[in-house]
């Protein structure tokens, strides 16, 4: 069996391969759906309700997946540079702790003013938290990977200790949670009394911005050149490193405004479950979306459903819910080789 | 019996899109024969190859190994069938020593112990036989260019191969390192191999071949015995007209451009530049000759920006620049044509488009307020693709499908459209095929002829005499004084190649 390289691959092969990835990952699920004694069909059709076959249902998806936008572009955006960024999760901790330091009534400002200020402050921390790997990267060629995966745990102790600590809620009776941000610094709910809020909005302006940074600014086009070739872009003056270092920075502000939508618009306050692993997800997210950012909408959007729907479904099927777990694991891999098989062909002899 | 070929090709055509890479070849392979398969770059040389070794599955046509037809698209049915090949970029692991990459593959993993004596003795026997020394228990990142095409070579004999295929095997051989290969190859046929030999550079294919297929668009468009042709009339099959040698006009030459005042670098592949001066005058080739690893990649990437001084000066039109660097040698007007095409001079994923517009994409002319102007971008990119013929399917096309002609042409494109005052081509034609190399020059004349500086940095002598207004010759990270056009013998040259001083033989 080999690989032979494929022509540019046409819109419409663009388009089927994912969908042929997503079909083929309902084959294998339901292997085990199989094994844990429920019907396939069944399962899939009460995890597709679940997750949008009422509009609670759907709110409830687009809510899951408004964190997962900002965190699918964070590792989107540092990807196509090939910058290795797995610290999205940290990142969004430390866009929460901001959020919560100042938006607990530190700042007595009006929404329109504080809550642009939350999210301008919350993108500098988490920004400058990713610089750090950036620079140990460019200057002492340490490897992102280690760097932003450990900073994961480093950043969630340390918000353990402030939880316990300097933020800890007096009347919160004991539990490790900070106070509730004032009133001026939540995000609006999108539908009164439903839990989708304008976070959800901002990730959408946030993809399109994104979208257009990379497909027509200069920066975009460093971006891509830095990622294809380091070495032919520093040879054309490309300035390879300092691309790095503002790649890091939209990386990182994008990710921690997935804290600060989570606290604003949802929890309210910053807990140790602030992020139910968005930060990892979100690599996912971005893979499943070939790293489009346009793509990270839609593949947020399916991700998030099939937790959403999965939770549904185990309470009426009596499959764990950890299914959803397995099936996005597996569309990742059978989304890898469906974007293989878009740019190879083939052949088994 | 004996005449019946080790190798028959019928009818072989192969499509990829719109081009067709080879189109209804037929030929046959006889034992102990060296047949050279010429042809330009994109000729579809290396694709037959490929089908031939089952890298690539035809679109129709046959293939027969010692009479026996051979499963298409089965590497390792033509591996067993006895058909070794040597290709252009090594297929080593560069962590391993030299026996266990050509043992690689061969022996089981029991008994390790027994087979490894063997190998030994069989991989010294194979060495001492064809003229192949190379030690098995070095570690092959520590080899040269050379002794890892010897390591190729051995590995396909090991294998008992009755058919060798080099793809391009001089291309990244020292002229020593070439005789040395041409004498493997003619002891190999005495042992009754045959040998398909890969090449576009025509006296090679004169010296070793015995009958020479010329390839052409894809097509066979001519059989010639060796012996009954010359390279005229093999360069007018390969290219369809016939090649004219660059003219040369007296050189009027103008105001230092670019000067290196005693500069010295860090060690850069193999070698560091150590107090080296250098002024490149308007209106004048300078040629750089030497030995590949004696400094000069190290004073191509210096001038090019991407290697820091550790001490002297650089300047530009009289004046001192500080803090050179890739975008400032461009700011500066210094066009760089790199050595590595497909590691440094472009990026391969990218489009035609993006690789045309990498050096000035900052400029008002492509881009505003941090935005690009795709539409004048693609503009730019279909005027030089039309100026400079290149051939490729549409500037959305990736930079990677091109041949390498064709990439060679629009990185000329590239660095000389806005007509720069110095020119940096490092080895410009390596890997070229004659119409290509050919343009090169006329290209390099043009911008002398308006003035240019150019620095010709390359391994290929009858190049550098040719184009050279001045020639310069660099040994062990030191510059010869230089010499006029005609002033040095060719042996003068070598000797200086060799290491021996030219200040004191001149001084003298």
């Amino acid at each position: 069996m080999r690989l032979e390289p494929k022509p540019a691959p046409t819109l419409a092969v663009t388009l089927l391969f994912p969908l042929a990835a997503v079909v083929a990952t309902l084959l294998l699920v339901s292997l085990l759906v199989l094994a844990a004694g429920a019907s396939p069909l069944s399962v899939f059709y009460l995890v597709a309700r679940g997750a949008a076959g009422s509009q609670f249902a759907l709110l409830e998806t687009l809510t899951r997946a408004t964190p997962l936008i900002f965190t699918g572009l964070a590792v989107a955006v540092a990807f196509r540079a090939k910058l290795w960024n797995i610290g999205a999760e940290a990142q969004l901790y430390i866009g929460g702790v901001v959020t919560v330091v100042l938006g607990t009534g530190a700042l007595p400002l009006p929404s329109v003013i504080l809550i642009p200020v939350l999210m301008a402050a919350a993108m500098a921390a988490g920004a400058l938290l990713l610089l750090g790997p950036a620079v140990l990267k460019t200057r002492f060629g340490v490897d992102e990977v280690v760097t932003t995966l450990l900073l994961n745990f480093i950043v969630l102790l340390f918000v353990s200790m402030l939880l316990e600590g300097v933020l800890k809620d007096p009347m919160g009776l004991g539990w490790p949670q900070s106070q509730k941000v004032v009133a001026e610094a939540q995000l609006p709910r999108l539908i009164q009394g439903k839990r989708l809020h304008l976070g959800f909005v901002i990730a959408i302006i946030a993809a399109i911005v994104v979208w257009i940074i990379t497909k027509k600014t200069k920066l975009g086009y460093e971006m891509r050149a830095v990622g294809h070739n380091p070495e032919g872009a520093r040879f054309v003056g490309i300035p390879v490193n300092l691309v790095l270092m503002k790649t890091a920075l939209l990386s990182g502000g994008l990710a921690a405004l997935a804290g600060f939508s989570e606290v604003s618009g949802l929890k309210g306050n910053l807990t140790l479950d602030l992020s139910a692993g968005y930060g990892y997800t979100g690599i996912v997210v971005a893979m499943l979306a070939m790293l489009n950012p346009l793509g990270v909408i839609a593949s947020a959007i399916f991700v998030a459903g099939i937790f959403v729907g999965a939770d549904a479904m185990s309470r009426a099927a009596k499959v764990p819910s950890y299914i959803a777990d397995v099936m996005v694991a597996t569309s990742l891999l059978t989304m890898v080789v469906a974007i293989l098989l878009t740019r190879y062909r083939i052949r088994w002899r | 019996m004996s005449d019946t070929p080790v190798l028959r090709l019928s009818g072989i055509s192969k499509r990829f899109g719109p081009l067709r890479a080879n189109d209804d070849i037929s030929f046959d392979l006889k034992r102990g024969e060296v047949i050279a398969l010429l042809g330009e770059n994109g000729a579809g040389k290396t694709t037959l190859m490929n089908i031939l070794f089952g890298h690539y599955v035809a679109d129709a046509g046959t293939v027969e190994a010692f009479g026996e037809p051979l499963p298409p698209g089965d590497p390792r049915a033509a591996l067993d069938a006895g058909i070794g090949m040597v290709h252009q970029h090594f297929t080593l692991a560069d962590n391993m020593t030299v026996q266990e990459n050509i043992a690689l593959g061969t022996q089981s993993l029991w008994r390790a112990r027994l087979d490894r004596t063997l190998a030994r003795q069989r991989i010294a026997q194979l060495s001492a036989d064809f003229g192949l020394a190379v030690d098995p228990a070095a570690t092959v990142s520590t080899l040269s260019v050379g002794e890892r095409q010897r390591v190729e070579i051995l590995k396909a004999l090991y294998r008992d191969a009755g058919i060798l295929i080099l793809d391009e095997p001089t291309a990244v051989l020292t002229p020593a390192e070439t005789d040395a290969l041409f004498r493997t190859l003619k002891l190999l046929v005495a042992k009754g191999l045959s040998i398909i030999f890969i090449s576009h550079k025509l006296h090679e294919v004169m010296a070793v071949s015995d009958r020479v297929l010329v390839l052409r668009a894809g097509r066979l468009a001519g059989e010639r015995e060796t012996a009954s042709t010359d390279r005229k009339e093999l360069a007018a099959l390969m290219v369809g007209q016939e090649v004219k040698p660059a003219e040369v006009s007296p050189a009027t030459v103008g105001a230092p451009l670019l000067e290196l005042e005693g500069v010295s670098t860090a060690p850069y592949n193999g070698a560091a530049l150590d107090d080296v001066s250098l002024t490149l005058r308007a209106g004048e080739i300078t040629g750089l000759a030497g030995v590949s690893g004696n400094g000069q990649a190290a004073l191509a990437a210096l001038i090019a920006g991407t290697q820091r001084a550790t001490g002297g000066r650089i300047s530009v039109a009289g004046r001192e620049v500080a803090g050179w660097s890739p975008r400032v040698a461009l700011d500066h007007g210094v066009a760089r044509i790199p050595e590595d095409r497909h590691a440094v001079g472009t990026i391969g994923d990218m489009s035609v488009t993006e690789n045309v517009i990498a050096e000035r994409y900052g400029s008002p002319r492509f881009s505003r307020m941090g935005f690009l102007d795709w539409k004048a971008a693609r503009r730019f990119a279909e005027k030089i693709i039309a100026d400079y013929d290149v051939k490729c399917p549409s500037p959305e096309a990736r930079i990677r499908l091109l041949s390498g002609g064709n990439m060679q042409k629009l990185i000329l494109g590239r660095a000389l459209d806005p007509e720069p005052a110095v020119i940096l081509a490092s080895q410009p034609t390596r890997g070229l095929d004659v119409g290509a190399v050919a343009y090169v020059h006329r290209m390099l004349l043009a911008a002398r002829e308006r003035g240019a500086a150019v620095l010709l940095i390359s391994e290929d002598l009858e190049e550098i005499l040719a184009l050279s207004d001045r020639i310069i010759v660099m040994s062990k990270g030191r510059l010869s004084t230089p010499s006029a056009r005609g002033e040095r013998s060719i042996r003068e040259l070598g000797e200086l190649m060799a290491g021996h001083s030219g200040e004191r033989s001149d001084a003298a």
